[in-house]
């Protein structure tokens, strides 16, 4: 997960302190029957859901679909119009932001800007009385768990993003909140950053023990560092389960399309199978009979001889990925189909090509009568 | 696996459809045409220099030379004169007050618009309001405070005959000097709210969000973030003021139509008149005077100005 | 929603002090262009500033009004056809100077008109021997002095815009300079060119220091030999111009926010 260049680590005695005092002791949270509306808007039509202690948990979703005021309303940011939240067991709703002991990390521009990196990561110990030193100190371990220790006396404005966004963290983690909350603090960063800095957010989270809420509408982010994802859409959740659950079970057509990259194709269900292109494949849940979208990954999908059984296709275009390659694909009854296959395979634009399908489950959604 | 046949040439990696291809960039030919957009800079920079740079070199330029056109330092000597020294006393304590005062009662207007609509009905208003009164003609704020308050003023009256108070008990002070400090007051209220409502509305809430997660109160948000973010562009909006006030002529002039305590008033004077103090050209020394003033305070606006765009970026 | 922002109980009572204070002036300079002789309230002396017979009376004021209109004019046509073609130029070919030029923008804010005029007397002379000493050359002085204005609206709306690709393309396209100017990069400044125009003509409406010392005659050099004499004409006249003012304003401030609204990718 680290890139080549991430200098190794040597934590300071004392923040072993931090490490002992949490490690698998995080504190249990809960969203029981969470509504929120504003005026007559309903933005969140009651939430329900139980996060271990540790773990990581990312809310993944669309704009709009609820994400971030369900983080809000678990800071106390926002207050629910029903329902509560409980931290520890007990409930919270009633609890202002700054005493719910709980750290968080914004997108962008939370760091003050008139205090240098160390006044900033100690500005949560001065305010619960710790005195100047002691602040002092454990600011300084924290900086250098985000690896920024020798950047304490600079300004915010003179940090890049990538390295503000860690000093927020390491702020928000200075005080051993209960509860971590990072409400989309890559989605300002550059691509690279962005991937590194996940990694090591990840990294610290399982060092620390702290259950960590995410919010984030990057599907890939939050595949690759959650213990669990929240699929939310329009104030629902759609689906809990852990990463690989979410891929290969989609339980929503709606989880299916955001989750992963797919294809649609029409098939037709009978039973407890969908028959597309002639070939009948198993269906990870059932489905009423008749018309439905299938929803395939190009990894179901392979470059096959001309007589297999399959679909016959022109290649629209390839994309090298460096370790398999990527094609896109119109298929002879108009579809276009993403369908990988190894970097050794090359392609011409044009091309005939069959396309073939693996036994694999797939999820579809039935197709309304009057849809195109 | 379907056989392949690839491609010769660098583009073996790569199948792109072969309308996305670039065209090149057409070849220079010969050496470039002599540059002549310099000559474009020539109009404004006439127009600036006989306008902007000329009147001001022969404005302070012509407090050194005498009647005659000798050099002389008799002129900047007469600028230690006590008369001279009041004057420029007044006009500094009458700017620094109308400035404090103004920038005060101008934050707390602008505190009270924070949050509300950029588009919205009470800040337009607000907006244009301020933007007239000032930037628009002291002769007419000097028209409507006499109307309000002056001898035979509307307010006046109401306050001698409804509650018995004269307001002028003491002298018609309206006239004098203390008269300009409600007339100044009039475009340094709205002059505070044009130039600090940006820094204001730039207080990012995720600051005060962060403020709360990390245990911070409300009160405890502006004395820890708040004001000493806002410091230096209510500094800056300060010195404005103060060289605002301080350069300010016509509500003086249409006030106090006869006298002059403060420093424009005695330029116009030393305009107006041909010799004052025995001198000529003492308009000049006192044009040095007040630029040398609202230079440093111009420059501290600036300079203050450059570091909180940083923060603001 | 922004937690920074006060109670409406806070908001009302600043807002009810401070607006009642300022409204007092104005109020009070309205009534007191109402009152009539014998103590009862009338909109007579209103009336009577647009009775014809009464024209010479004020004739100060008219003259002072057709001055300073074609001040203003004469002064907008300075900046839309000096001020905006330069600052172009300076955007598309000399990017480097911009910060030059903007300190040269901003200096009129630190000379005082005051100071200004000290040094403009003689040069306006020279002016008064060669061009005649009417009003409209003045001008060429207002110029300087909405310069800091005008120059932050235009310069917002050229930054706004990519002028250096709009020109480019343009060129790309066969197109001239002066098409280029005139029908490609001006069209696009039209806001910031529009508010420029609209806070000059305020600007000039409300110059007293600079005419008043070279003695020339505006509108409110006009108003003050008015106010000698009819101290409640002056008062409806500066009611006038402040609405007049503030109805421009609001148009600038309307166009504003109204041309910011970008459709969205």
């Amino acid at each position: 997960m680290t890139s080549a260049d991430t200098p190794p680590r040597t934590l300071p005695s004392t923040s072993d302190n931090l490490l002992i005092a949490d490690a698998g002791e995080g504190t249990r949270v809960e969203f029981r029957g969470v509504v929120k509306e504003y005026g007559s808007t309903r933005v969140l039509h009651g939430v329900d859901l139980d996060i271990a202690p540790g773990e990581f948990v990312s809310l993944l979703g669309p704009s709009g679909c609820g994400k971030t005021t369900a983080l809000r309303v678990l800071a106390g940011l926002e207050k629910a119009t029903a329902g509560e939240v409980r931290l520890g067991g007990q409930d919270v709703s009633a609890v202002p932001t700054n005493r719910r002991d709980i750290g968080m990390v914004f997108q962008s521009y939370s760091l003050f800007p008139h205090l240098r990196v160390a006044d900033n990561t100690a500005f949560g110990l001065r305010r619960r009385g710790i005195g100047k030193k002691d602040a002092a100190t454990r600011a300084a371990d924290a900086l250098e768990l985000v690896g920024l220790g020798h950047l304490a006396d600079r300004f915010p404005h003179q940090l890049s993003g990538g390295q503000q966004q860690r000093v927020a963290l390491a702020r928000a983690l200075v005080t051993e909140p209960r509860v971590l909350l990072l409400d989309e603090p890559l989605s300002a960063l550059d691509a690279k950053v962005r991937v590194q800095l996940r990694d090591e957010i990840r990294r610290i989270q399982l060092r620390l023990g702290i259950t960590t809420v995410f919010v984030t509408h990057d599907q890939e982010e939050a595949l690759a560092v959650s213990d669990r994802i929240a699929v939310m859409n329009a104030g629902r959740i759609e689906q809990i389960g852990t990463p690989e659950d979410l891929y290969l079970n989609p339980a929503t057509p709606g989880v299916a399309a955001f989750i992963g990259v797919s294809s649609v194709v029409a098939g037709v269900v009978e039973g407890d199978v969908v028959t597309v292109w002639g070939v009948r494949l198993p269906l990870q849940a059932p489905s009423e009979p008749g018309p439905v979208d299938v929803f395939l990954r190009p990894e179901n999908l392979r470059l096959a001889d001309g007589d297999a059984p399959g679909m016959d296709a022109i290649v629209q275009e390839s994309t090298f990925l460096g370790s398999f390659r990527r094609t896109l694909v119109r298929t002879s009854d108009g579809a276009l189909v993403r369908v990988q296959h190894a970097a050794t395979d090359r392609v011409e634009y044009a091309e005939r090509v069959r396309i073939a399908l693996s036994a694999d489950p797939v999820a579809v959604r039935p197709r309304e009568r009057e849809r195109d | 696996m379907t056989t392949v046949r690839t491609l010769t040439g660098p583009d073996q990696d790569r199948v792109i459809d072969p309308v996305a291809s670039e065209p090149s960039a057409p070849a220079r030919r010969g050496r470039p045409a002599p540059d002549w957009s310099w000559l474009g800079l020539t109009p404004f920079a006439a127009y600036v220099l006989l306008f902007l740079a000329l009147p001001t070199v022969i404005a302070v330029a012509s407090g050194l030379f005498d009647g005659d056109g000798a050099f002389t330092f008799d002129n900047l000597a007469a600028l230690g004169d006590p008369v001279i020294l009041a004057t420029f006393w007044n006009s500094t304590w009458v700017s620094l007050l109308t400035a404090v005062v103004g920038a005060v009662i101008g934050a707390l207007v602008c505190y009270a618009m924070l949050g509300l609509p950029e588009t919205g009905f009470v800040r337009t208003t607000v907006d244009a309001a301020s933007g007239v009164l000032a930037q628009f003609g002291g002769v007419m704020l000097a028209f409507t405070m006499i109307a309000a308050i002056g001898t035979q003023g509307v307010v006046t009256k109401f306050l001698r005959d409804a509650l018995g108070i004269d307001i002028f008990a003491g002298g018609a002070w309206i006239y004098a000097l203390p008269g300009l400090i409600p007339a100044y007051l009039v475009f340094q209220v709205p002059l505070m709210i044009i130039t600090f409502m940006p820094a204001l509305a730039a207080l990012r809430p995720q600051w005060f969000e962060a403020h709360l997660t990390l245990g911070g109160t409300r009160s405890g948000f502006w004395r820890h973030i708040g004001f000493p973010v806002l410091a230096p562009s209510f500094l800056a909006s300060l010195l404005l003021l103060f060289a605002n006030a301080f350069s300010s002529y016509a509500t003086a002039a249409a006030l106090a139509s006869q006298g002059s305590q403060i420093v424009p008033l005695q330029i116009r004077t030393a305009l107006t008149s041909e010799t004052l103090l025995g001198r000529e050209n003492l308009a000049g020394a006192l044009a040095l005077g007040m630029i040398v003033v609202v230079a440093v305070v111009m420059w501290g606006y600036a300079l203050i100005q450059r570091r909180t765009a940083r923060w603001q970026a | 929603m922004n937690r920074l922002a006060p109670s409406p109980a806070a908001r009302w009572i600043i807002g009810a002090v401070v607006g009642l204070v300022f409204v007092i002036p104005f109020l009070a300079t309205f009534l007191f262009t109402l009152s009539s002789p014998d103590g009862s309230y009338s909109l007579d002396r209103w009336v009577a500033l647009f009775d014809p017979e009464n024209a010479r009376r004020y004739a100060p004021i008219w003259t002072g009004l057709a001055n300073s209109l074609v001040l203003a004019g004469v002064t907008v046509l300075i900046v839309l056809f000096l001020f905006t073609p330069t600052m172009v130029l300076v955007a598309l070919r000399f990017p480097k100077l911009r910060r030059g030029f903007e300190f040269l923008a901003l200096l009129p804010i630190t000379i005082p008109a005051i100071v200004l005029v000290v040094g403009l007397a003689p040069i306006y002379l020279q002016i008064g021997r060669t061009l005649g000493t009417g009003a409209w050359t003045l001008a060429f002085a207002y110029g300087i002095l909405v310069l800091p204005f005008t120059y932050r609206s235009i310069q917002a709306s050229i930054d706004a815009i990519d002028v250096k690709t709009l020109a480019e393309a343009a060129r790309t396209l066969g197109a001239g300079w002066v098409t280029v100017l005139v029908r490609v990069i001006a069209p696009n400044l039209r806001q910031g060119l529009l508010a420029a125009s609209l806070i000059s003509v305020a600007v000039v409406l409300g110059e007293f220091t600079i005419a008043s010392l070279l003695n020339r005659q505006v509108l409110q050099t006009g108003l003050v030999v008015i106010n000698r004499q009819d101290a409640y004409a002056a008062a409806v006249f500066t009611l006038l111009a402040l609405a007049f003012a503030f109805v421009l304003l609001l148009i600038i401030g309307r166009a504003g926010r109204a041309g910011t609204g970008r459709t969205p990718s």
